[in-house]
């Protein structure tokens, strides 16, 4: 599965605040730092088992505990429309 | 002092339809007097170094500008999230096209109701009401969000349900149904808009029960209410409107309020209007508050509630919003309500 945000969703950086913002139609979210991981690593090619090679390795951390995490948070994401 | 999340950019007054309840001042800017390409593109660069990250393109009909697909690009290009607030009458394939090419992120179509002939005698233009539907079909062709937004009031909420199934048809991801907000035009219809208590908790059902199905933002009439609304969060806080003519604004109705004086983005930066101007100071925080805002525990989630119907039903902005059941001039809105009601009454029809 390759999650893709959704229509209108995109990752923007606020620099009046410094800090990274959702931008969704008619509302915005300010996502916690290991949805913030998440969120930069999705860009419609990189499917779920990539983003969590790549979360692994970049933590150094267990692969079943980074996808545990990873698969929440998508599923997460996906519930507020975020992504697709 | 906050900085601003969202610029509300009015760009013109003009606008093919003439609903009743429109938002805009009783007094209309004229297209003469109206921004420039280019000053729009400073508010929209100066909106975002003040930290607005998104800004709703609206009017007015915002396409009435031969300049909207350079306005888009403008707002865009300044980093700022763009919505367009459109009556989709003047919408075609190739605008859109040029509008999404130049950065648009969302599209909220306004529809005044599923019934054919009830949506254009409230919006007063024969023919509208199909040009909305090729608008949606257009917006979701070319792969844009659709938000539609349904003003309701006693003309319509009879039909609400249909609005509901119309929203989702029309392939609309968001919903968003607003109860008449009474100022302005909308204050001066007040007996023919407002809506019953029956009325209200009937929509209210309704819209819950279909909450599953789309997303629904549900906006409410303060005039069946005990608390106020906490308008905008709380006056400059988070919100700013330009005007057509320029004038920056706290709300996108601050200007009903007689005798104050607002800046305008010919004379001044963005950023000065925001920090400096009295207008904007005039209200911010809780030191203005009279009782029984001063001190209430509630002081700083209703920011007192709103400043411009505080003004239009009791004459003056400083006084607490008429919502609240502790104002002291809360029964005008009981008032006001049993006038409709009887309103109502007299014009009766048997349908």
């Amino acid at each position: 599965m390759t999650p893709r945000f959704a229509p209108g969703v995109r990752l923007h950086h606020d620099h009046a605040r410094d800090r990274w913002v959702v931008m969704a139609p008619e509302r915005m979210f300010v996502p916690d730092d290991i949805a913030l991981e998440v969120l930069r690593l999705i860009d419609g090619t990189r499917d779920t088992a990539t983003i969590i090679d790549q979360l692994a390795e970049k933590f150094a951390a267990p692969r079943d505990i980074i996808a545990t995490d990873v698969t929440a948070m998508l599923a997460d994401l996906r519930s507020r429309g975020a992504i697709q | 002092m906050n900085a601003p999340l969202a610029l509300l950019a009015e760009l013109t007054h003009r606008c093919p339809l003439r609903c009743p309840y429109c938002s805009n001042p009783a007094e209309l800017t004229r297209a003469s007097a109206e921004l420039t390409t280019a000053e729009w593109s400073r508010v929209f660069t100066e909106a975002a170094a003040l930290g607005c990250l998104q800004t709703h393109l609206s009017g007015g009909e915002p396409t009435a500008r031969r300049d909207i697909v350079d306005i888009t690009a403008a707002a865009h290009q300044a980093g700022l999230y763009t919505n367009l607030i459109t009556a989709g009458v003047l919408l075609d394939a190739a605008l859109l096209s040029r509008l999404t090419a130049a950065g648009l992120d969302h599209v909220q179509l306004s529809v005044q109701d599923a019934d054919t002939t009830n949506a254009e005698n409230i919006g007063g233009m024969p023919g509208a009401h199909a040009r909305k539907r090729t608008a949606a079909q257009l917006v979701r062709e070319a792969g844009l969000p659709l938000t539609i937004n349904a003003v309701v009031h006693r003309q319509n909420l009879h039909n609400l349900q249909a609005i509901i199934d119309l929203a989702r048809a029309w392939g609309a991801a968001r919903l968003e149904v607003a109860h008449v907000q009474y100022y302005g035009w909308a204050l001066a219809n007040r007996d023919a808009l407002l809506p019953t208590r029956a009325q209200l908790d009937e929509a209210t059902r309704i819209v819950n029960a279909a909450r599953g199905e789309l997303r629904i933002d549900y906006v409410v009439p303060d005039y069946h209410a005990h608390r106020p609304k906490p308008c905008m969060g709380g006056w400059g806080s988070r919100f700013l409107a330009v005007a057509p003519n320029g004038d920056v604004l706290p709300c996108h109705a601050a200007q009903s309020i007689t005798g104050m004086v607002f800046p305008n983005i010919r004379d001044t930066s963005l950023h000065d209007a925001w920090h400096h101007a009295p207008a904007f100071n005039r209200f911010r925080g809780t030191a203005w508050m009279p009782a029984p805002c001063q001190g209430c525990e509630r002081a700083e989630i209703d920011w007192g509630g709103c400043r411009c119907q505080a003004f239009a039903l009791t004459g003056d902005a400083a006084n607490t919003d008429p919502a609240c059941a502790l104002s002291p001039h809360h029964a005008v809105l009981a008032d006001a309500l049993e006038k409709a009601a009887t309103n109502t009454f007299r014009y009766r029809e048997f349908s």
